[in-house]
């Protein structure tokens, strides 16, 4: 996916300015009630200013340019919007062309035979070798192969898909580099990853989100209760001027422009394109989003599940320390350490040769030389080791080792029971070393915590977020790492039921969650969790039951997909208020310049140079203001993490009050600009 | 000055035991009343502890008000076949029109008066026709705020209370006893209760002079405490006999927000943090105080056209010299912003800046401390436009005590506005321009042989912006169940008792409909408790939120009519003419 973030490239603007015109079908704008009256309001000043060029009128000027005003602000709004879903048209574009007509290998039985792959149905299998296209989503039933799917993810390094477990979901589109696979297809033609995904980037199956539902609620009752006081003023005028016996009461095209600039057209011109924005902002950091109302409730998230491993800690725990039991030197301990891991393949394995050799310079011994024999791991045993001549080396879990020392008739030193619960209790793995009978003491395994996670959770703390560490281990291990990556929580020898039950437990206190996760076992907490963020590399079920796919399978990012549904409501309120914020300011340039005729003693609250040059300013400005907030509306506006009531107090002070003030110099300007053009 | 920091001294001290109180009531935890309130269910077939949803609610209260309106209407028609009656007055007095608007008025609360009482009315109708529904009245009102309150505090639930029992409760444990008490120190007052007729007299002058009396003080202190507005005596509580010195004055200021003012309280104890009742009551406060502040400021600079006859004096023109400046415009903004609508000077008399704030506190939809009820209801109406305007801007879906705020609420918080901007305005607009033709029912001369015909305007007082302000402001009251006049205005016709009457009706029932309706869904949601990430509405910052809400959708709406208006001639005034 492209990851430029360039807002204005010449073929968007290009692309969105062409079909800002084509969005002007009145069946598309009347979606948007505030610019269906801007619409209406558009088309009836164009009717005037055509009546006053056929009767020559002098006012022929400032109809047209109010005319013209008014359309661009339909334009500007449409142009927004178009803008926002330009980025996602280039990339379905992209995607669609990863879609070209695929043949596929059926298998029959025992025959192969060649159809296209829109033929596929569920449950079909297909053969991919190198430099096949896999022609439908699927899963790996045979072999073992390294794929590209860069049309997918962007991402060019191949990964790995292998028949079992958590990485046999394969997607269709993708390129088989190597090696040979049987896929059966789980999709049926027209719903594939791919298809759903074009779909999705474009926008097309766009539905408005609850909040948006809400707010485009307020706007239009906002314009209706502008609309009262725009259409009862003509009476008011009328009483007035009968009364003052001078002046006029406002025309149709000037009371139009006033319910223009009052109806809030901002935020209701640039309400779609934020939302469009939010979930393109998404994308760009390689998530699928499944629903607008995903990314939404992603921000209102109070707590977040997430994994230990990959996301809080390294995906590895590494030896950092040797703790003798009494009567051995550290230096035989870890001598006997290092041996029973020579043949130890598991990243813990090979840490304790590198602390050994470290620590004591112990070489690594040739095993074979040696006519040594490797003990390999057991689900029975739960330890690994060496036998060599007399000598039997074993390691494992603290229960293990007891077993084995107590089956020899031998006692298990208290000593090193207290280690390891010592060691546990720092968040470390405790890793028990035997020799026969004789217990050498443990292997510190230490979990390492990523940097920058302790700060990324005091944040998430400062913005009410609650942090909830999921783990296997035991949960004296658990809480000593929660306790140093500073989460606020954690479940310890985590089931996949009691994910479930953490979350029900959560939502049932009113709270949203957000999780990640893989596995077919993570699939009913996905689906019962608010914000359900699956890897790209797990399972089909997975995929199905989240309502976001993180194409990087990175779960770290769901902490980054919580500050955009976050940032994406930000922009919604912070333009909302400035949108009615700024209409003081319109009143205030309007109605006076209106009735100064009327009433000459109005000029005292009047900034103006005449009621033309004042509506018209208004217009303008208020059209303006829609293409001058286009970047912010798809940016986003600034997002710093902190407290709600710090973010309350900044946001009023730059979006109200500024909003109140801001448009008065602005107004001023573009009246005394028009004046001098002499249009005014 | 020091009358109104000894005033707002008072409030201070008594909305946390009037709050605290109110919450025993509301809570069902009160009981010394129950010997005259079990009978009374039992009398009246009320079942008190059966909850009902909102609709059930609301059904009960526009059936009970349906009721009482038809009722009324009755009985002021049939005036003069009823007892208690010496100076006679019968159906000519109160002609049908006059008998809609009477009732629409006191069964909303409003207590607009189209009639001179003393010229109108018998003392039955007084005392019972429409007496009663200064407490029936305000214990609707007092009622619907009630059930808003439990529907916000309420965890999951169905119900939003019983609407017969609160009224019972409203009436038994709150008005009752503190009216008792209230009457007789009103009588210590000076105030006269009595069922003798009018007095003649001879005065000093030597000329004979009739004397209206009757049993004021039983009536003065509901009107106050319900804040009713609604005067024994046409001159209101500028009448000497309603009000007769300083000390009578601040009682009555004390009253009428004593209800409202401890709701807030009871607001923050019924919901579990008596901050967000505090943090309405500061935005309150402020927009209270900066009214009083620049109404007294307008009142005591004058009016600038007098400085060239080599007068400068502040406007004393229509205010009673026993209240002084300060005085009246305290009462002025209490009256208006509490939906009292009893008044101790004119509004009319006042300078334009002067009477802009009384009329913009009523704009603002009365919720500056309020009505009983009203008002509290009326500011969380605004608290939930405000949340949801501003709450976004945290990053969060809009809530409010842990509920959120979705669609629903905001379609009936808009229908709310809606309403009081349609009422306002619209009816506003056909005053300005509506002519009546001499036959049919409007044009008709009416009993008192008023000119009814011809344009609307025509009954205005004053030409210019000031009489549109008359006009603004009479269809002001009316929505805004106020019921204060600017005076000036003729409104004892066909058109003008039966457009105020709609507007009542419409001010009243088109918000309380859509309070509950926020109630009962409010009531089903779930609570999520509040963290660092929750939008905090028990702060300073959130009060200040609510004043610019008020303000600004306030000023949004009515800015061109009140351009029209106050702010004209404001401006007229200063350039001395």
């Amino acid at each position: 996916m492209s990851k430029s973030n360039s807002l204005f490239q010449k073929e968007l603007v290009a692309r969105a300015t062409k079909d800002a015109f084509r969005k002007l079908d009145p069946r598309l704008v009347a979606k948007n009630p505030v610019m269906f009256v801007v619409l209406i309001g558009s088309v009836v000043t164009t009717y005037f200013f055509a009546r006053d060029l056929a009767t020559g009128s002098k006012d022929a000027l400032f109809t047209g340019q109010l005319t013209l005003w008014l359309w661009f602000t339909v334009l500007f709004a449409n142009f927004a919007e178009a803008m926002a879903e330009g980025r996602g048209k280039a990339q379905a574009d992209s995607l669609r062309k990863a879609r070209t007509t695929m043949t596929a290998r059926r298998l029959c039985v025992d025959t192969e035979e060649q159809v296209s792959a829109p033929e596929l149905v569920k449950g079909d299998l297909v053969v991919c070798e190198p430099g096949d296209f896999i022609p439908a989503d699927g899963e790996v039933v045979e072999g073992i192969a390294s794929v590209d799917e860069s049309a997918i993810t962007g991402e060019s390094a191949p990964v790995i898909r292998e028949s079992g477990g958590d990485r046999s979901a394969v997607t269709g589109g993708t390129k088989v580099l190597s090696d040979r696979i049987v896929v059966r297809v789980t999709q049926d033609p027209g719903n594939s990853f791919l298809d759903r995904m074009i779909s999705l980037v474009e926008g097309a199956q766009r539905q408005k989100t609850p909040n948006e539902i809400a707010l485009s609620i307020l706007l239009s009752g906002l314009t209706l209760v502008f609309l009262i006081a725009t259409v009862t003023l003509l009476p008011f005028a009328q009483f007035a001027v009968n009364q003052a016996g001078q002046g006029q009461t406002p025309t149709i095209p000037v009371l139009a422009a006033l319910l223009v600039c009052l109806i809030p057209t901002t935020i209701g011109g640039l309400l779609s394109a934020i939302g469009i924005a939010g979930m393109d902002r998404v994308m760009q950091r390689n998530v699928l989003a499944m629903s607008g109302r995903a990314v939404e409730a992603a921000g209102d998230v109070s707590t977040l599940l997430l994994d230990k491993t990959g996301t809080i800690t390294l995906g590895n725990r590494q030896a950092s320390a040797f703790h003798p039991a009494p009567g051995i030197s550290e230096h035989d301990l870890a001598e006997a350490a290092q041996l029973s891991s020579l043949a130890d393949e598991t990243p813990e394995g090979r840490s304790i040769v590198v602390l050994a050799k470290e620590k004591f310079g112990i070489r690594e011994h040739d095993l074979e030389s040696m006519q040594a024999e490797f003990v390999p791991f057991t689900a029975q045993t739960r330890m690994s080791g060496v036998n060599y001549g007399s000598r039997q080396v074993r390691k494992g879990a603290t229960d293990s080792i007891r077993r084995f020392i107590e089956e020899q008739g031998s006692v298990f030193p208290p000593e090193v029971a207290a280690i390891s619960e010592q060691v546990s209790k720092e968040g470390s793995t405790p890793l028990v070393v035997a020799e026969g009978k004789r217990v050498l003491g443990v292997v510190q395994l230490k979990d390492i915590v990523k940097g920058g996670m302790k700060q990324r959770f005091a944040q998430m703390r400062e913005m009410g977020i609650k942090t909830v560490m999921i783990t296997g281990d035991n949960p004296l291990t658990a809480a000593a790492i929660a306790a140093e990556a500073g989460v606020d929580d954690f479940i310890a020898e985590a089931t996949p039921e009691q994910k479930l039950a953490y979350i029900r437990g959560e939502q049932a206190g009113g709270r949203l969650v957000a999780m990640t996760g893989d596995g077919t076992n993570d699939a009913p907490a996905l689906a019962q969790a608010d914000v359900g963020v699956a890897m790209n590399t797990g399972t089909q079920a997975a995929k199905e039951a989240g309502n976001m796919v993180d194409l990087d399978s990175n779960p770290t990012k769901l902490i980054e997909v919580v500050e955009i549904g976050k940032q994406l409501l930000m922009t919604r309120g912070a333009l909302t208020t400035f949108s009615i914020a700024n209409d003081v300011a319109k009143y205030f340039a309007i109605i006076p310049a209106m009735f100064i005729v009327t009433y000459p003693q109005l000029a005292k609250i009047n900034f103006l140079t005449n009621p033309k040059s004042a509506v018209l300013a208004a217009v303008i400005f208020n059209a303006l203001i829609i293409i001058a907030l286009i970047p912010l509306a798809l940016r986003g506006v600034a997002y710093k993490p902190m407290s709600a009531a710090k973010v309350l107090r900044r946001n009023l002070l730059l979006y109200g009050v500024v909003g109140v003030l801001i448009p008065f110099p602005f107004i001023w300007l573009i009246d005394k600009i028009l004046v001098l053009l002499r249009l005014a | 000055m020091i009358q109104i920091v000894l005033f707002f001294l008072i409030l201070l001290a008594i909305t946390k035991p009037m709050g605290l109180y109110l919450a025993w009531v509301f809570d069902g935890r009160a009981s010394w009343m129950g010997w005259l309130e079990r009978p009374l269910y039992r009398l009246l077939g009320i079942k008190s502890d059966e909850d009902q949803d909102w609709r059930s609610y609301a059904l009960s209260i526009l059936g009970f008000s349906a009721v009482s309106m038809l009722l009324t209407y009755g009985l002021l028609r049939l005036q003069g076949s009823l007892p208690l009656n010496p100076q006679g007055f019968g159906g000519d007095q109160m002609t049908p029109h006059l008998a809609f608007n009477t009732a629409a008025s006191f069964i909303t609360n409003t207590n607009w008066q189209s009639y001179s009482p003393e010229a109108t009315l018998s003392y039955f109708s007084n005392m019972v026709s429409l007496a009663i529904h200064n407490w029936a009245s305000a214990a609707v009102g007092l009622a619907v705020a009630v059930a808003l309150v439990r529907g916000l505090a309420r965890n999951s639930a169905g119900g939003i209370g019983n609407f017969w029992s609160d009224v019972v409760r409203g009436t038994l444990y709150v008005f009752l006893p503190i009216c008792l008490v209230g009457a007789i120190a009103f009588v210590a007052g000076g105030v006269p209760q009595t069922f003798e007729a009018p007095k003649a007299i001879t005065t000093m002058e030597g000329v004979s002079q009739t004397i209206a009396l009757g049993p004021v003080a039983s009536q003065e202190i509901i009107k106050q405490l319900g804040t009713n507005g609604g005067g024994f005596f046409n001159a209101n509580s500028a009448h000497p006999f309603e009000n007769p010195n300083p000390w009578t004055d601040l009682f009555t200021k004390v009253l009428i927000f004593l209800i409202p003012a401890g709701l807030t309280y009871m607001f923050g104890r019924m919901v579990g943090n008596v901050r967000q009742g505090w943090a309405v009551f500061a935005a309150m406060s402020v927009l209270f105080l900066a009214g009083v502040s620049i109404g007294t400021a307008a009142e005591q600079s004058g009016n600038p056209a007098f400085a060239h006859f080599g007068v400068e004096q502040a406007n004393m023109e229509g205010k009673e010299t026993r209240f002084g400046i300060a005085g009246s415009t305290l009462f002025a903004s209490i009256t208006t912003g509490a939906s009292c609508g009893a008044v101790s000077s004119m509004h009319n008399s006042y300078t334009p800046i002067g009477g802009l704030v009384p009329l913009f506190n009523i704009l603002t939809g009365e919720v500056i401390f309020g009505g009983v009820g009203a008002g509290l209801y009326g500011m969380l109406l605004f608290v939930i436009l405000a949340v949801f305007i501003a709450g976004l801007m945290v990053g969060r879906t809009p809530e409010y005590l842990g509920k959120k705020i979705g669609k629903f609420e905001v379609q009936m918080a808009m229908i709310a506005v809606l309403a009081m901007a349609f009422s306002i305005l619209g009816m506003t607009a056909i005053g300005s321009v509506l002519e009546l033709p001499k036959e049919g029912t409007f044009g008709a001369l009416n009993t008192l042989g008023e000119t009814a015909y011809g344009p609307m305007t025509g009954n205005l007082n004053n030409p210019g912006p000031r009489g549109f302000t008359e006009m603004l402001y009479a269809f002001t009251s009316a929505t805004g169940n106020n019921g204060s006049a600017f005076a000036g205005l003729t409104a004892n016709t066909p058109i003008y008792n039966t457009m105020l009457g709609l507007a009542m009706l419409i001010g009243r029932f088109l918000v309380i409909i859509p309070v509950l309706a926020i109630a009962g869904h409010m009531a089903r949601k779930k609570v999520a408790p509040a963290s660092a990430g929750t939008f905090p509405t028990d702060s300073a910052t959130f009060s200040l939120l609510l004043v610019g809400v008020v303000l600004i959708v306030g000023a949004l709406t009515f800015f061109p009519a009140l351009a029209l208006g106050p702010i004209v001639e404001h401006l007229q005034m200063a350039g001395g003419r």
